[in-house]
């Protein structure tokens, strides 16, 4: 490339004009002075629903401009099949965590257009990070994005719970981070350079050990990403801490770009390395699966349930990565989409446990829900029957893939493991449905149920009710999402 | 036609009365039911006894017989044999005797059970009863012989257990198909050899093969035994079993708390003689075994004398009787073990008709006496209720085997028999049947007279209660009172005499040099003689005994009270089997339960693993402790222990 030459822009339009947009409506927001709470409210509204159209914009731009593998701005981005795949799956689960969060802002007077535009600028870093292709454009996507979920964690700032949330996701985050430098500094210094495909080539044969310690340290700073143990821990406090529709967006969105980075970076620079991250890979599926099924049997919380019930879930996404192959790599995308459909659903029916206007978050709060909500209940039910890995719904084909790619790869251990955690997590899962159903309903929660919410409920009930009849399109997008990524 | 007409009424009979037990509601209507389930079931029966006598007309004294296939039951591979019912002289005898005892007892029990509220339900099981042994004695091949025989035992679990709420019923009731499944089982492993030899089930292909089968061996447990001994005394066992044998009897006595028709029902016409029948049946297999003859000769011979001491110091009316039936089956046994089937088959015949008018006597007495069933509370009724006292006179004669009374002819034959195969078992079976004939004698006075004779041991209510039993329960026991008296004297030319040879035909088979019953004629003069003398002696020594010396008796006991108390509680039998089996399958199950399940599968198992769950979910949350140091210590720990991981496996 030479100087005086513009690099090529259009691979990264979908980032460019999110970005834009982002900052558009910031501006939109800022300049309209609006001092009286309900002037707030009603500019929240409107940059809110103009953020989602813009995610909507970004995914059909982001699905426009792909086509074959582009690298540009000096090979430090690059545009791929993969690539698009995340960026779809995380513009949508950002803009239904949107959707989902807005009678929940308003009625806990939270309501701030901010709220939105750090959706959109997290959501750029989340591009970025799917899109990266080295290691400083890697840390400068996970930055931008970790930078707005740190505020939106503590963005019920009167909260004692939001603010200490948003307080140690920072300062573990920030540790996190500086392993990710770390490992990355020590990449670059016994390869001596930070370019993805460049490290790839000069990784060819045996491995140096000081590669492998920057590979460790890489790695650990993404497993804390994915929330994947041992480096999960906080995970529950800050899901229980943080308002609950952004716990709902923490559990996908995030979620799934640093899974999306995650793949690209031991797939690509550190592909020939394939022996010693599956180690890695392989001890960390296997803890997430074990914490994410023990520790929640004993939660009364259904937030920290579900933050111990996300933590599993990636352990069982990370047996197809540790499987290492084309089919194991293509379960972990059926698996993320699987996942977040469910979550949303999940988190979309949590929204709706409301007490004379409060949110409630125990347990036990859902006693009797089948006979107050019987159209809630049953949703309830069909998630918690999904993630459960229950046939014919979508978390159990899910689950199927993951374990046929480990079988197949001969990983008989992590499928033996995962088998019998998804038996100890079945327990807490389908507890909540025996509370729902065979509890006496004591205190009735709210009547009403927020539209949004209703939309988005059905919606994602009816993806894991029918997904059985139709799996061919996710089926399809992964497979050819992994062949971009593997360039064959 | 009357030979199906005779085995499947009962059975229509049974349906219809089970349909009828299941009719509730008012009181007119539950007694409507009650009437109809009586009437139908004993018209049914008694239509049954017609065309079973039809049928022993027919086939045993004008020569038909044959068989009728009613329909394929399994054709698969060699194995292959139907529902048939095969009529010969034997079958003909057994489904006779069967009909009229059965026929009897139905109408008996119209009035025994007029106060019982489950009478559909009670009549619905005599005729299934009724229909199973009809089964057993007509089937053409084992498996359709087999189906009667679980049949039957089943019956009898219903009947003896019918008054459901008494936990000894019950209790009884389990016993008696217990102990029928020990014989059970060796039955079926009897069966099972017979298919394995033959490679047949049916009997007609059997008894043609088995001649050539003769010298055949088996191997059994690694050792070779000759087949037909292996496969006889499987059969044996399952005889036993049925026809309570010395060893497998013990359920017998405990039936007695069936109602009475039950007992009548099972001792004389149903269930007991299924034994006896069967190895008569099974005669031509039986023939070719010297040692199972030899078992079954020695069983028969020692259940004829240890039941008779027992009956001898029994108190329950009952219980006496039921040991009697014992005695008289082991009488049967070594008949067939001298190779005399047919006399132990006419003992059966005149012992249905005097046991069931005994039993059913009994239960005439027992309906005097507001239910009471022991001896000791009885006495002096006999002006009070005189046809009974006649007609349990008439049964002990026949019992006793006094002329001109059935039981002398039968008995006598037996014994003849016994003695006239010259052999040591049958001079041993002879010894015991004479000593069983005295003993006999002597506690069928003791009863007449406990029960009849002396100062009325009852108190008031029931003295002043007792009455003569109502009509319809007279008027069967006149009829089988009638057979008791001339079955004997009329059968005899037939069933052992002259005329045996042209009616039994084929349906018995007796080897060569096996002729015991044809050599009765040139015994001794005293051998016929020998059972009516001791016969006249016990009754004299039960006169003694309980009219003259009242005192006797309870003197002797004092004197000799080991004995006395070694066969009052019946050899110890019961308690023998209570230490050996009882006890130990317990202890076994209850460690099964206790340790296998409770505490292995249980304890490692659901409660086990679920405890260890919730300890862990409860350990790996607490490690989640709220602390932002921990959690990064946490982090930090995890890179430390990968990368240690791997800077020793380069290393090494």
């Amino acid at each position: 490339m030479s100087p005086a030459s513009l690099p090529n822009f259009v691979p990264a339009v979908p980032e460019i004009f999110l970005a834009a947009a982002a900052m558009a409506l910031l501006m939109l927001g800022v300049l309209q002075r609006a001092v009286a709470v309900g002037e707030q409210v009603r500019i929240s509204r409107v940059v809110t629903w103009m953020s989602v159209l813009a995610l909507l914009l970004a995914i059909l731009l982001a699905s426009a401009v792909t086509g074959t593998r582009i690298a540009t701005f000096g090979g430090m981005f690059v545009n791929d099949g993969f690539a698009l795949f995340f960026k779809v799956l995380a513009l949508l689960a950002t803009a239904l965590s949107l959707v989902i969060s807005m009678g929940y802002l308003e009625r806990h007077d939270i309501a701030r257009f901010e709220y939105a535009v750090l959706y959109l600028f997290a959501a750029v870093g989340m591009m970025m990070m799917v899109s990266a292709n080295d290691l400083i454009s890697l840390y400068v996507g996970l930055e931008l994005q970790s930078l707005a979920l740190y505020v939106v964690a503590a963005f019920q700032r009167d909260d004692s719970r939001s603010t200490e949330a948003g307080l140690k996701y920072f300062v573990l985050s920030a540790l996190a981070s500086g392993f990710i430098l770390y490992g990355s500094s020590l990449v670059y210094g016994f390869t001596g350079t930070t370019n993805f495909d460049v490290i790839a080539r000069a990784l060819d044969g045996t491995p140096v050990l000081g590669v492998v310690f920057g590979l460790v340290f890489v790695l650990a700073g993404l497993a804390f990403k994915v929330s994947a143990a041992p480096f999960h821990m906080w995970t529950p406090d800050v899901y229980e801490g943080a308002p609950t529709p952004v716990t709902a967006f923490f559990s996908v969105a995030p979620k799934i770009a640093a899974l999306g980075l995650l793949l690209r970076v031991v797939t690509g620079p550190f592909g020939d390395l394939v022996q010693q991250w599956q180690q890695v890979i392989w001890i960390a599926s296997v803890l997430s699966m074990v914490i994410g099924a023990f520790a929640a049997i004993s939660q009364r919380n259904i937030k920290r349930l579900m933050a111990y019930s996300s933590i599993g879930h990636i352990g069982y996404a990370l047996i197809g990565l540790a499987a290492g192959s084309r089919d194991g790599l293509e379960s972990v995308l059926i698996y993320m989409a699987i996942y977040i459909t469910m979550n949303l659903g999940t988190f979309a029916a949590i929204l709706c446990m409301r007490r004379s206007d409060r949110m409630v978050e125990g347990i036990d709060d859902l006693a009797g829900l089948s006979k107050s909500h019987p159209v809630l209940a049953a949703a309830f039910a069909l998630m918690m029957f999904s993630m459960a890995g229950i046939p014919p719904l979508a978390g159990f084909f899910g689950k199927l893939y993951v374990f046929k790619a480990a079988i197949t790869a001969e990983f008989y251990g992590l499928a033996v493991i995962g088998v019998l955690t998804s038996v100890v997590a079945a327990f807490y899962y389908l507890r909540i449905v025996k509370v729902i159903y065979f509890d006496n309903l004591t205190d009735a929660l709210d009547r009403a149920v927020p539209k949004n919410l209703t939309f988005v409920l059905l919606g994602t009930s009816a993806a894991i009710l029918l997904f059985f009849l139709w799996p061919d399109p996710l089926l399809a997008s992964s497979q050819s999402a992994v062949a971009s990524l593997l360039g064959g | 036609m009357s030979a199906a007409a005779a085995v499947f009424l009962p059975l229509i009979g049974a349906l219809v009365a089970g349909a009828l037990a299941f009719v509730h509601g008012r009181k007119e209507t539950k007694a409507g039911a009650d009437r109809a389930a009586q009437l139908v079931t004993c018209t049914l029966m008694v239509l049954s006894a017609l065309a079973g006598i039809f049928l022993f007309n027919s086939v045993a004294l004008e020569g038909g017989g044959g068989t009728i296939t009613i329909f394929t039951w399994v054709d698969s591979g060699s194995l292959e044999f139907a529902w048939a019912l095969r009529l010969d002289t034997l079958s003909a005898v057994m489904v006779a005797t069967v009909t009229i005892t059965s026929a009897m007892i139905h109408i008996y029990s119209i009035g025994y059970m007029h106060h019982d509220p489950g009478k559909p339900r009670f009549m619905a099981y005599l005729s299934l009863f009724t229909f199973f042994m009809l089964m057993l004695v007509t089937a053409d091949n084992l498996v359709q012989l087999f189906f009667g025989w679980e049949g039957v035992g089943l019956c009898s679990y219903l009947l003896i257990g019918f008054w459901y709420d008494r936990p000894s019923a019950n209790r009884a009731a389990l016993k008696a198909f217990v102990v029928n499944r020990v014989g059970d089982f060796g039955f079926i492993l009897g069966i099972v050899a017979i298919y394995l030899l033959f490679d047949t089930v049916r009997f007609e292909t059997i008894f043609a093969a088995a001649p050539s089968q003769a010298q055949a061996t088996m191997n059994v447990f690694g050792g070779t035994f000759h087949a037909m001994t292996v496969i006889t005394l499987l059969l044996f066992v399952g005889a036993m079993g049925k026809s309570a044998q010395i060893g497998l009897h013990v359920w017998l006595p405990d039936a007695m708390e069936g109602p009475t028709p039950v007992s009548a029902l099972i001792h004389a016409a149903t269930m007991v003689t299924a034994g006896i029948f069967m190895v008569a049946r099974m005669s031509p297999l039986f023939e070719l075994s010297e040692t199972s003859l030899a078992v079954v000769t020695i069983v028969g011979a020692s259940t004829a004398i240890f039941a008779a001491t027992i009956g001898c110091v029994q108190n329950d009316i009952k219980r006496v009787i039921a040991y009697s039936t014992c005695s008289q089956l082991g009488y049967m046994f070594f008949a067939c073990g001298v190779s005399a089937y047919s006399a132990g088959i006419f003992h059966l015949m005149t012992h249905a008709y005097f046991k069931s008018l005994l039993f059913l006597g009994a239960g005439s007495v027992i309906h005097a006496m507001s239910d009471e069933q022991d001896m000791r509370r009885m006495g002096g009724i006999w002006r009070m209720i005189p046809v009974t006292y006649v007609l349990m006179w008439i049964g002990s004669l026949a019992l006793a085997g006094i002329w001109p009374f059935s039981g002398f002819f039968s008995k006598d034959v037996i014994l003849e028999a016994a003695y006239a195969a010259g052999s040591g078992v049958g001079a041993y079976a002879f010894w015991m049947g004479v000593a069983a004939a005295f003993l006999t004698a002597f506690y069928s006075w003791r009863l007449l007279f406990m029960t009849f004779h002396g100062k009325p041991r009852m108190d008031e209510t029931t003295l002043a209660h007792v009455h003569e039993s109502p009509k319809v329960m007279l008027w069967p026991l006149f009829v089988l009172a009638a057979g008791a008296t001339l079955a004997g004297l009329l059968g005899y030319e037939a069933f052992v005499g002259h005329d045996a040879g042209g009616f039994w035909r084929d349906s018995i088979l007796v080897a060569q040099g096996h002729d015991a019953l044809a050599r009765i004629h040139d015994l001794p003069g005293w051998v016929p003689w020998a059972p009516t003398i001791v016969g006249a002696a016990g009754i004299g020594l039960a006169v003694v005994f309980y009219l003259l010396a009242p005192h006797l008796p309870a003197k002797l006991a004092a004197s000799f009270a080991a004995v006395y108390r070694f066969l009052l509680n019946k050899w110890y039998f019961d308690e023998l089997y209570d230490r050996l089996f009882v006890r130990p399958a317990m202890a076994i199950g209850r460690g099964f339960w206790k340790v296998g399940d409770g505490l292995v599968i249980d304890g490692f198992g659901p409660d086990g693993i679920a405890a260890r769950t919730v300890a862990i979910a409860r350990w790996v949350a607490a490690r989640q402790t709220g602390y932002i140091y921990h959690y990064a210590f946490a982090m930090l720990s995890g890179v430390v222990i990968l990368v240690s991981w791997y800077l020793f496996q380069t290393a090494g």
